[in-house]
Order: C-alpha cells, then structure tokens, then sequence
C-alpha cells in the first residue's frame, strides 16, 4: 500500500500573545511544530503500513525551512519525504494550494506506480480552515471522508471508516484511492524512537519545483487564489468587567444574587 | 509583486520582526529585511508597522476569473439538514443573507437538499428566504459528499447566485470546501463577520487565523460565487414572520447525479454527545486547574443545579479527562450562552474565541493574571474548589433544589 501524508509546518500558535501597548502579535523566539493533527494522520499512515506493508511518502508545501517537518515525519517513520517549494506558491490560498499539493501527488503516483491512502490532518493550527484536505481530493477526483476517527479496516481495496458527527460517528464505506482527513480521536502519535531520528537525520529530502510538477502557473499562488486577504488586524483588546473580592461564600453569594434574573 | 520594505520610511523599531508569525522578518543596520524563504504573504506585518513602510502588492491581476461576473445575483443558504429537521445554524444564516441581499438589492434563496422535507421549506421562507430550492429524493436522505456536491454544482451553474453561504458544521465544511474547488470559487471558512463594501459590492469576511490571534478581513474580487462559511450561534437567530410569502421551487435530477463512491453504512448516536453544549443557555466549563477527571463531578453538579451543560478546555479534552463533545474553542464548538461558568480556565485566545460571545461570563481562577479575567464580566480570584461548592449550597437555596 503506498500511503501518502500531507502535512504543514506551522508557527506554534499557543505561545503566541498580544503585545497590550501596540496591539499587535509578539513571539518569543518562533517555534515552527509540524500541524498538530498532522500528527495524527503521519501516525495513523505509519500504522497502516505496519499493516498491510508498503511506503509512506510525506509531502509538504512550504519554505525550505519545512524540511525539518519532514525529517521529524520521517523519524517516526515515514518513508520518504517530499518538499514542495517554489517563490511562485507564496501567498497561494486554499484553491492554489490545494492545486499544488494534488499536483504532488499525481507526481508522487506516477514516480511510485500508484497511492491508495492520502491522509491530512483535520485543519492547519494557522488558517484553521479545514479545507486543503477536500480540496486535494476534488482535484484529484478520488472520494473524501473527512473527520475520521477510526479506519476499521481496509480489504479488498475498500476501506470502512468512522466519521465523526456532531451527534456522534456515521460508519462510511469507500473504495480505494481514497483521501481522509483525521481527527485526535483516531489514535495517539508516537515518539520517535532513537533509530527513526538517525534515518531522519541522514535522510535525502526531494524537493520539487512547480516546472517539476507541470503546474499550471494560473493555477500558483496569489495568482491563482481566488481569496484575496484585505486587512489583518488584531481582534479589540477586551475590557474586564468586576473583580469579585471576598471569602468564597461571599463572592458565591454575590454571583448568585447577579444571575437571578438568567437562571431562574 | 511581492512584498517590500520601504527603506526610507523604516525606522528599525522591530515591531514587525516581533509580528511576524513566521519569523521571517530580522533588523539589520536598522532596517528591517524580509527572507522569501519564510515569507508567506499574509500581510500581518503591513498591519503592524507604524510607518506605513512595508508595502504588500496585491495587485496582481487575476489571470482567469468567473466570466460575466455581473451576471451572478441572490444571496445563498446551504440549508443543512439532519433527520429531515433543518438545523438551526441555516436560519441563523438566513437572517444574515437577507441583510447582505438587502444591501445587494438583489433577493434571498435557501437550498433544501433530502427526502420527504417540503415541508420545512415554509420555515425558512418565514425566516427570510424569498425562495427555497428543494430536491427532494431518497438518495439524498442522509449526506455524502459526492451526491450534495454534484447538486449543489448543477444548481449553482443553472440559478448563478453571487454568494452562497453554509454552516461551518460538519457536513458543511466538508461539502462546501468540494463544492468550492469544483466550480473555481473562493471559499473562506470560520467567518464571525460578514458585510458588503459599498463601493465594490463585494462581500468583506472576517475571521479568526493563527488560534484566533489576529482577524483577516478576505474577499473573492474574481471569482463567483463568494462563499463562506460561518459557525453555529456566531449570527442571531432572525425572527420568524408566520405571514411572510415566497416561492417553493422543486429541482429534479436525472439519478446519475447522485452517484456515490463513498456508502453510509450506519449512523451512530452517542449518549454522551447528546448533551449539546452548543445549544445550551448555561455552561459549566473547566479547564486544566481542575487537575483531573474526577474533579469534573463538580462543575456536572453545578451544572444539574443550574440547569446547565458541561464544557470543558481543550487541554482537558487532550488530557482525556473530558471527551470532544464538550470541547469549547477554536477546534471545539462555537457557544453563545447567557452565562458562563469557565472554571480553573486561563483563557487562551483559542479557547476565549469560543465563547466570547456569552452574554455573562464568570471566571474562577488561582492566578489573577490569567487572561480569563480581561473579558469576565464577574471575576473571581479564588480556589474552583472553594468557590464552586458555594455556588451550588447557593444556587440550591435559592432555586429551592
């Protein structure tokens, strides 16, 4: 089974703050983590290969900085990896990078022979918009579920999954190639052993070009993004209401007192 | 095309550098200098800079656009629905449209998509639609992908509507991001703010990036139609108006349109996510101070009292101490209750763009610090193992329980 896992290096968005004078974002120091439910999905890809044998091929779209993603994927043991980075992708939007990234894979399909599984995380921790994943597999024309906790089991090239639901899961059957987009729910993402780090370590990252992958320069970047971002500004710092001092009686007494009116 | 920074205007204050979610702005001999390699155009740093001395050119022209983009006119509502009930985030949505479609001038449709729910359609004309497109069949009782996004496609190509607006639910991110990329369309999801700009009729979304640290205001100037998703309880409900006509339009398909590689076996109820967070007036939440799974018997306790519902941080969630139905947050639910309880909370940005909306929120938390307590309107800088059992003897004395 090829398996292969799209994952993003993103800026690690808890240690972010506002600055309260200039209102405006500070960092300190700035930590770039793979996509945290990309590690769910570089997991579950590995499980799957333990499985039923095979590759798994981890592409990312970014900087060259984001080959560290990559080893870090390879470390808990992915195969192979694959850096997709070029000037013309920047300022891509979903539609532009959800081209880019099918046009990796129909390459990674051609130079492995064929791909069974792609996995994505749910949605990136930055533009938290959840819809790379969807857009990768109507470009490619393959079926989706999304928001899988759970691959019960694949055979005969058709795999049977649950998909999460507001009320609780659906049980989804689909044929192969399919793409899936995970949730934490489907497994917990391993530490890399001491012998992954080393194959990561000495592992060769690929890169390719938009040339290498034949993309359509219409299709690239801002060019190619139909969203175009107008203004980025920080949300109104919030104003606090009342403080409430006292022994806990008291203040519970106070609370009790002001929501009278919403409780009762 | 790009981005670049004006030299003669830049004064080296490192604002952006400290910005920059990339870090790829660094200040050399006083001037800041952007590395391509890091750069990913988001712009957060034009913002940032008092000196107006980065300058980000988006003026490129789009080389392929919608054609006869003038042409495509209505303000859209996927209407999504489950067990046959229309879920009420399409209302929700409804009264938003008719507000963008009045400052359109132009009207306001919904699109019913299952089997054996005519009826529902009246509901969402008294909510605002002036039109609801049904298409009712079997096959399209229950959603999957391929089948709603192949009609949602036909229907779009045939009526051309300029925005078309869905759910950030489940099935709505899912089908609406298909839907998207199949008819060349920008789709922006997650949006908490929706308006036309007078001058260009576009329509301006806003919404949370980066865990809701900054807001970004999107727009799709080429493409049509413009579409967006927005979540559950962000927009108000409309009011119903019991008189109000309009017209039901029932589209049939030939069956080949709802064809599905993917099969829906079953679906499955859990107990536990019945207890719907999002559509309950009280909350109870809890957030790491407090310290274990077993310490959640509390707040269930004052919840009951109340007459509440559980939620819970996304660090308890991750713990394992609170399963994801109760996760309130950026990758939680959206909730807008009259009150909320946020207990041993610190309130990080992704947790408080979850429920900043609540009409009272009352915060408890050892460190006085803690964010929390910037947006609380009552704030409480205590032990949740003091204060909370006195809020139930309370709540139970004068709720007589």
């Amino acid at each position: 089974m090829n398996i292969i896992v799209c994952i993003k290096q993103v800026p690690e968005t808890t240690e972010v703050r506002i600055n309260p004078e200039t209102n405006t974002l500070i960092r300190d120091g700035v930590k770039s983590i793979i996509n945290p439910f990309d590690m769910y999905a570089i997991e579950e890809g590995v499980r799957l290969k333990e499985k039923f044998g095979g590759k798994v091929i981890v592409v990312t779209m970014g900087p060259p900085q984001a080959e560290s993603a990559l080893k870090e994927a390879i470390a808990m043991g992915a195969d192979e990896g694959i850096l997709v980075s070029d000037r013309a992708f920047a300022g891509s939007d979903t539609w532009a990078t959800s081209y880019t990234l099918s046009s990796a894979i129909k390459k990674i399909g051609k130079e492995f022979g064929s791909y069974d599984v792609v996995l994505c995380g749910k949605q990136a921790s930055d533009g938290d918009t959840a819809q790379v994943g969807p857009g990768i597999s109507t470009h490619l024309d393959i079926p989706q579920v999304t928001y899988v906790k759970k691959i019960e089991e694949i055979k005969d090239s058709i795999a049977r999954v649950e998909r999460m639901t507001e009320e609780g899961f659906d049980i989804v059957e689909v044929p192969l190639p399919v793409l899936f987009t995970v949730v934490k729910e489907i497994n917990e993402p391993r530490i890399p052993s001491l012998k992954g780090m080393m194959r990561a370590k000495s592992a060769k990252i690929v890169t390719w070009s938009a040339k290498d992958m034949n993309c359509d320069p219409d299709n690239l970047g801002l060019n190619g993004s139909p969203t175009k971002v107008v203004k980025i500004f920080t949300p109104p710092p919030k104003i606090g209401g009342q403080i409430l001092q006292g022994e806990p009686e008291v203040v519970a007494g106070k609370i009790v007192a002001f929501l009278k009116d919403d409780i009762l | 095309m790009g981005i670049q920074v004006i030299t003669e205007k830049c004064t080296g204050c490192t604002v952006c550098v400290k910005t920059c979610p990339f870090g790829a702005i660094t200040v050399i001999n006083k001037k800041a200098v952007i590395d391509f390699n890091k750069c990913t155009l988001c712009g957060a740093c034009v913002s940032a800079c008092k000196f107006n001395a980065i300058f980000l050119d988006k003026s490129q022209s789009q080389i392929k656009g919608t054609p006869d983009i003038s042409s495509y006119k209505g303000v859209w509502v996927f209407a999504e629905q489950k067990k046959g009930k229309v879920q009420s985030v399409a209302f929700e949505l409804i009264g938003k449209a008719s507000e963008l479609a009045a400052k359109l001038k132009t009207h306001t449709a919904a699109v019913l998509l299952g089997h054996d729910i005519e009826h529902q359609a009246q509901e969402l004309i008294c909510a605002g639609a002036d039109t609801v497109y049904v298409v009712d069949y079997p096959q399209l009782a229950s959603f999957q992908d391929e089948p709603y996004t192949n009609v949602l496609v036909k229907l779009i190509a045939k009526y051309k509507p300029e925005i078309v607006l869905s759910g950030a639910t489940f099935i709505g991110r899912s089908l609406i991001s298909r839907v998207a990329i199949k008819i060349n369309a920008g789709l922006t999801a997650d949006c908490t703010g929706l308006d036309i700009d007078h001058e260009k009729k576009l329509l301006l979304q806003t919404r949370p990036a980066f865990g809701g640290n900054i807001m970004a205001t999107i727009v799709t100037p080429n493409h049509r139609p413009q579409m967006s998703t927005v979540r559950h309880k962000v927009m108000p409900q409309p009011p119903l108006d019991k008189n109000r006509k309009g017209k039901i339009v029932k589209e049939t398909f030939p069956l080949e349109c709802f064809a599905s590689r993917s099969k829906l076996l079953d679906v499955v109820e859990e107990v536990e996510s019945l207890v719907n967070i999002a559509e309950a007036d009280i909350i109870v939440s809890g957030g790491r101070g407090m310290g274990g799974h077993e310490n959640f018997k509390l707040l269930e306790e004052l919840a009951q009292v109340v007459g509440g519902a559980v939620g819970a941080s996304r660090a308890v969630v991750d713990a394992g101490w609170m399963p994801y139905s109760h996760q309130v947050g950026q990758t939680g639910r959206t909730v807008a209750p009259k009150v909320y309880f946020a207990c041993g909370i610190s309130g990080q940005i992704q947790h408080l763009v979850g429920m900043q909306s609540s009409k009272t929120i009352i915060a408890i938390n050892k460190d006085p610090d803690a964010p929390i307590f910037k947006i609380a309107t009552y704030g409480i800088v205590g032990d949740v193992f003091q204060v909370v059992p006195e809020l139930i003897k309370k709540f139970k004395e004068k709720l007589k329980k």
